[in-house]
């Protein structure tokens, strides 16, 4: 596939504001994450929690949109000149001809659940908007609006892969020719909702998570967003490129991923074949990962069915904790950190492989230059997404 | 713009079976007469499936299924499934278990509480294990759903299943969202076809207003839920009419089809 230049990214999460606070923590294993102490959540657990949200409401033009995962996401696109980065991009382009791809699990669920905890006779409170907040196509219309942009736009929310698959459809979107560039992003930020449903589904750790140990027991969960400008690549560029993605379903279990992870095998397949590169070619995986026993184990089957256990892999759920719909973009940052530093992040709080598992685990930090790095983002429903970035030329 | 072919539709609606009886109510003179759903019972589902899903699931996946009768290529069929509000009765139980002591949230209702839930269960049911998108856009669920379907065909030269559908909320919600009628549209596109019902060339259009239908029945069964602003596009399929078809997208811009009929 033709690479897409990556020109300018930002994250937030647990790990604070902007870049520099996620690569100074992926340089020097700090973890963002913190015993929960979400109000009205008694669950113990650690979560992935982006401070200050509640006292940052959205205000002016985009007042409307306000609620905790539209929050987030404006404390996203304030960091690293990612705006003037946008201005510049319509300069070049027209805000016509910027699509807008953001993927979300839950978007502002947290809205609709205190508008039931506070209902009465009458129902829930008159103020409740959820075309604003809870719905999925919020999050999209919030970072079109907020931006000044008015081309194409969509929201994507397939669970865990919603914001790796922006990457995808936004590469399609500008071969079609639909736009000229794309701001990708992600946002997901902490609910009763995802919370209390892992909880029903045991599947949350109340211990730090501890991917591919053999102590592992489940997720934290985190919120994050991410955001990143791509466009087609210029002569001299010097960032760095998509160069491969690839999407498949499971077609197995709602909630539970094929054993052998054949599913995400056809995804790792279809991004290398993308990108024209052997699996020797990739340089580190940067894994779903989430340390549940069985994803854990699916994903092995399938990193090591087709890599073999020598490439280098780690999860860093446990800097930031499980991010959902934001893990993709988050995830995929992380991997162009990690291509412009030359980093192999640690698998943080795996302290003991377990046996049954044969990927390459880092459980400590590598530095070397760095060619290609895959990402993994998987979800519920089967849905997977692997994309490759390359480094800049 | 961008050109493709539909080659197969499902439809479900109160008083619409599916596409053919649809077709032959925006084919004839009669207005709409509603009545009854039709019993949602997707055969892909097994019956202990059935059981756990959901009517939102089951009206998307009925849809599906007629759109796809006699198709045999699902190892290379992607997928776009789009919803305005997804499934709300789960939403709707899951938020009222969460306003109780202990929080009693069903571990089967949290996993079907995911967007792309419907497309999940499509995938187990038709062995599909291409890529599959879940999409919401309010009032724009429809155009969004097309034109995601229409860049992938076109772009990944591949078959594509589009299925929109909605249900209205339970009680609690239903005063804040505008959904009143059950709908399910689902499309079968493909960028080349010999054996097209129709061509479509979409683009997008900053002004405009968006295409409505003459009898006031049918039409108010267009306003009744985002995914049936698909009626007038599929009036012109149906009359086998060339058409311009504006229909709601975005925030000022509509999603502009050209269609000829095959």
């Amino acid at each position: 596939m033709t690479p897409l230049s990556i020109t300018h990214f930002t994250l937030t999460n647990a790990l604070g504001c902007g870049k520099q606070a996620s690569l100074e923590a992926l340089r020097t294993g700090r973890s963002g994450l913190q015993p929960c102490d979400l109000e009205n959540v008694d669950l113990a657990t650690w979560i992935g929690r982006v401070g200050g949200l509640e006292e940052m409401p959205l205000e002016g033009r985009v007042a409307d949109y306000d609620c905790r995962n539209n929050r987030l996401a404006q404390l996203g696109l304030q960091q690293d000149e990612f705006l003037p980065a946008v201005d510049q991009a319509v300069q070049r382009y027209g805000a016509d001809r910027i699509g807008v791809f953001i993927g979300t699990s839950t978007s502002g669920i947290a809205t609709t659940e205190t508008a039931y905890r506070t209902r009465d006779e009458s129902g829930l409170p008159a103020e409740f908007t959820p075309r604003f907040t809870h719905n999925i196509a919020s999050s999209s219309h919030f970072v079109r609006h907020s931006l000044g942009l008015n081309g194409a736009a969509i929201a994507i929310s397939t669970a865990c892969s919603s914001s790796a698959k922006v990457f995808a459809a936004a590469y399609r979107y500008i071969m079609a020719g639909v736009c000229d560039a794309a701001i990708v992003g992600g946002v997901d930020s902490l609910c009763l909702t995802t919370l209390y449903g892992f909880n029903a589904l045991d599947l949350v750790s109340a211990e730090p998570c501890r991917p591919w140990d053999a102590q592992r027991n489940g997720i934290n969960i985190g919120e994050g967003a991410g955001f990143a400008l791509l466009e087609k690549p210029q002569n001299g560029d010097s960032c760095p490129s998509l160069i491969g993605y690839g999407e498949s379903s499971d077609a197995h279990h709602m909630s539970t991923p094929h054993p052998e992870g054949a599913g995400a095998r056809l995804a790792m397949q279809q991004a290398l074949e993308r990108a024209a590169l052997e699996t020797s070619d990739i340089d580190y995986i940067n894994l779903h990962g989430t340390a549940t026993r069985s994803n854990d184990a699916s994903e092995d089957s399938a990193v090591c069915g087709l890599f073999g256990d020598q490439t280098p892999c780690s999860s860093t759920k446990g800097f930031t904790g499980h991010t959902l719909g934001a893990a993709g973009i988050t995830e995929s940052i992380f991997a162009l950190l990690c291509l412009q530093d030359g980093l192999l992040p640690q698998s943080l709080q795996t302290r003991q492989q377990d046996e049954s598992l044969s990927a390459n685990i880092l459980l400590d930090r590598q530095q070397r230059e760095l060619r290609h790095v895959l990402s993994n983002s998987f979800g519920f429903g089967g849905n997977n997404c692997s994309l490759i970035f390359g480094a800049a030329a | 713009m961008i050109s493709l072919s539909v080659e197969k539709i499902g439809l479900v609606a109160q008083g619409i079976n599916n596409w053919q009886e649809a077709s032959v109510l925006l084919q004839g003179e009669a207005d709409y007469q509603g009545g009854e759903l039709p019993p949602l019972k997707p055969s892909m589902l097994k019956p202990n499936e059935r059981r756990r899903t959901t009517r939102t699931i089951k009206i998307a996946l009925q849809a599906a299924e007629e759109a796809l009768q006699g198709f045999t290529n699902s190892e290379r069929l992607a997928s776009v499934f789009s919803s305005s509000e997804g499934d709300l009765d789960i939403i709707d139980q899951i938020c009222l278990a969460l306003t109780e002591e202990g929080r009693p949230v069903s571990p089967t209702q949290f996993h079907n509480s995911v967007h792309n839930a419907p497309a999940g269960y499509w995938s187990i049911g038709a062995g599909a294990r291409q890529g599959s998108s879940s999409l919401g856009g309010l009032n724009g669920s429809f155009a969004a759903g097309l034109m995601e379907a229409a860049v992938q065909s076109v772009v990944e030269q591949i078959p594509v299943l589009l299925v929109c559908y909605d249900q209205p909320p339970p009680e609690l919600l239903k005063s804040f969202m505008p959904i009143s009628e059950p709908f399910a549209i689902a499309m079968l596109l493909n960028g080349e076809s010999d054996s097209a019902l129709a061509r479509l060339n979409l683009d997008t259009q900053a002004d405009g207003s968006e295409s409505q239908l003459s009898k006031p029945a049918l039409e108010k069964l267009r306003q009744s839920a985002p995914s049936a602003r698909s009626l007038p596009m599929l009036q012109a399929i149906a009359r086998h009419q060339s058409a311009q078809i504006t229909l709601p997208y975005l925030p000022g811009l509509n999603l502009q089809v050209e269609l000829q009929p095959c």
